[in-house]
């Protein structure tokens, strides 16, 4: 048995899954996609079949998606877009008009019905399109002033859409909006049928678990994407770029369209993420696109661990969770904590006091923007941030202290 | 005015100037093919500037830079470097957040042939390319000796090494003619030598070198050809002894005898 030492062994060893789960990023993968599959199951049982937790994770993948493309623009080739939610808005009202009633009222006085699954990619073509067209006057221009340009635009698009609205609308909105069909759907106990069966054709018409089965595969799918080119010329070509300019051309970098390629390809996310989030509301409204829905992305991937794809998705869905769940919860909570302790006189109104749940209310943002400092006091690098963010922020410290010993010896 | 076949490089009548100062002025000069030639000069001279405009960073004010007979004059710095011109920097320009063996691999970039589509679902070619790529650039790394280094970022090497990973890096582009500035510049007289014995390497496998330099025993060991720069123009050229003892460089860099 001299072969026994040979280096088959295990279908365990194999995978090299020990190895693996040392290296955090993999580690943090799979606990995601254990997290993904077993969160609608959990909730749930949980619940008692409410599935309101599942619809919110569905829209909290939006954000991952809006997360991983904006990743790539600010991440990767470290430009600063302080106006993404303008691709987001494009992709979304590039789905809403043709997947609704809206155009029958518009000067072509023709409704078009396209499907889901074609202009999921229309979407994400207008919204590279926008990108490039943004990009290529703007991106000659660097760090501060690129920021300033891009929150012009992001001003600027939902304005548009806002005053444009014999087309779209305008401050009504658009509403209606078709709901993807497939061809098959299973259904079961989970969705309020009595048996497991097979449903053809499927309509989503808002069915939590069915987006939510969704935005996994587009998320699965984003990832494997991103993180090809992450490991691609491209993605060297837009690090390059990133750490010097004048180095990366010199090195034979086209630097503009590489540029122009970071800001197409983080606009087409953001575009894929609109139609997804047109279908899923069935409403678009401008007010949707407005600058706090730039910088909360933004928040989410400087918190994730900026150019770190896994950091990232985490930091999307832990500040969609910390906004949308955890502070409306709050309120009620702490209402019936003060019951539970005997303190109901503080639930009650009483001069300028609005009770508990009322003045935690009013609270809500000043708790987020202490949440978010504390945040980045302790990981200033963010939650999981990518190898390279790691050394700049050890190597700033570093810094501080030479200052330090210079000082002391002057 | 077709250059000479033997001339991998011509410059003529280069002037460059940024507002009223004259960084530049009226330089011609001719590179041949498989030389080593040296551009020396006083502080502030022009030298990098020269090397600017060749590279395609600064457009010349007027005159022509012509590589291997075509007019290369005002190309964007990322078209010279695909026409086969590669070169460091006098502050050592590094992606110093990447490792060694990705910054060789950005080098590569300009030969390279994935697209984005190749890329974004990693297609057998380009999974192929990439292996090869990777492989050429630890040759690189091996060749100018830091290939203990490959995974390490540029920013934590030691001062000698982010030079020569420098050279690997410019070599990764394939180049004809390559531009170092100033390599030798906070050497020890031992990494001189060895950076000498690296040049000669470098000229073996075809590769034409123009290295501005300050150290004038280095250059005078190693260039065939030198041209000195003073205030912009140029002063003197040719070899070595016959400029070491002209009178106008001697007052260039000594200043003018009483």
């Amino acid at each position: 048995m001299s072969r026994a030492a040979a280096p088959r062994g295990s279908l365990f060893a194999r995978l090299r899954l020990r190895e693996r789960i040392r290296d955090r990023d993999t580690a943090l993968y799979g606990i995601l996609i254990i997290v993904a599959l077993v969160y609608p199951a959990a909730t749930l049982y949980t619940q008692e079949g409410s599935t309101y937790l599942i619809s919110l994770a569905g829209h909290a993948g939006t954000f991952v998606l809006l997360a991983i493309g904006l990743n790539v623009v600010v991440g990767f080739a470290g430009l600063l877009d302080l106006g993404y939610a303008a691709f987001f808005a494009i992709g979304a009202y590039t789905y809403a008009l043709f997947a609704s009633q809206q155009l029958a009222s518009s000067p072509i006085h023709h409704a078009y019905h396209l499907p889901f699954w074609l202009m999921m990619f229309v979407g994400l073509l207008v919204a590279a399109a926008f990108g490039a067209i943004l990009g290529f006057p703007t991106l000659r221009l660097r760090g501060d002033y690129l920021a300033i340009v891009t929150l012009g635009f992001g001003e600027i698009v939902p304005n548009v859409f806002y005053n444009l609205d014999q087309w779209t609308g305008g401050i009504n909105a658009i509403g209606g909006i078709d709901q993807p069909v497939l061809p098959a759907w299973i259904t079961g106990p989970w969705a309020g049928a009595n048996d497991i069966a097979i449903v053809a054709p499927f309509n989503f018409s808002f069915d939590p678990i069915a987006y939510y089965v969704l935005i996994f595969v587009l998320v699965a799918g984003a990832i494997i994407l991103v993180s090809n080119l992450q490991r691609s010329r491209l993605g060297r070509a837009w690090m390059a770029i990133r750490e010097d300019e004048v180095a990366a051309a010199a090195m034979g970098i086209n630097t503009v369209t590489t540029k122009l390629l970071a800001f197409g390809i983080g606009a087409s996310f953001s575009g894929f993420a609109g139609a997804y989030y047109g279908a899923s509301f069935g409403l678009v409204s401008p007010d949707d696109f407005l600058f706090i829905v730039s910088i909360t992305v933004l928040v989410m991937i400087v918190l994730g661990g900026m150019g770190n794809i896994p950091g990232v998705i985490v930091g999307a869905i832990s500040i969609y969770f910390i906004l949308n769940w955890l502070l409306p919860a709050l309120p009620p909570a702490l209402e019936s904590a003060a019951s539970s302790f005997g303190l109901q006189s503080l639930n009650a109104q009483n001069g300028d006091w609005p009770g508990v749940a009322g003045a935690t209310q009013r609270l809500t943002l000043l708790i987020f923007g202490l949440i978010l400092v504390s945040m980045m006091l302790l990981r200033p690098q963010g939650l999981f941030p990518s190898r390279v963010r790691e050394q700049e922020l050890k190597h700033a410290v570093g810094l501080e202290d030479e200052a330090a010993i210079e000082q002391a010896h002057a | 005015m077709a250059a000479p076949d033997d001339n991998i490089l011509v410059l003529t009548n280069v002037t460059k100037r940024f507002g009223g100062l004259v960084a530049v002025d009226d330089v011609s000069l001719s590179i041949k093919r498989g030389e080593i030639f040296a551009l020396i000069g006083p502080n502030g001279a022009g030298k990098t500037t020269l090397f600017n405009n060749v590279t395609g960073l600064f457009k010349p004010t007027s005159g022509h830079v012509i590589l291997n007979g075509t007019d290369i004059t005002g190309s964007r710095p990322h078209e010279v470097a695909r026409l086969g011109i590669a070169r460091t920097f006098q502050n050592i320009r590094l992606f110093d957040y990447m490792t060694c063996i990705d910054n060789v691999r950005v080098g590569r970039h300009v030969r390279m042939h994935a697209k984005l589509w190749d890329s974004l679902f990693k297609l057998p070619a380009e999974r192929h390319e990439e292996e090869r790529v990777t492989d050429e650039a630890m040759e690189l790394l091996r060749f100018v000796g830091i290939q203990r280094q490959a995974h390490q970022y540029a920013r934590n090497l030691p001062y000698g090494q982010q030079r020569r990973l420098e050279i690997a890096r410019a070599l990764a582009t394939e180049p004809k003619l390559l531009l170092l500035d100033e390599p030798a510049a906070g050497f020890t007289p031992q990494e001189k030598v060895e950076l000498m014995a690296l040049v000669r390497k470098i000229l073996e496998r075809g590769i034409t070198v123009w290295l501005i330099e300050h150290d004038m025993k280095l250059v005078m060991g190693i260039s065939e050809r030198i041209v000195v720069l003073d205030h912009g123009e140029k002063i003197a050229e040719g070899p070595p002894e016959e400029v070491r003892t002209d009178p106008r460089v001697i007052e260039a860099y000594l200043g003018k005898s009483a």
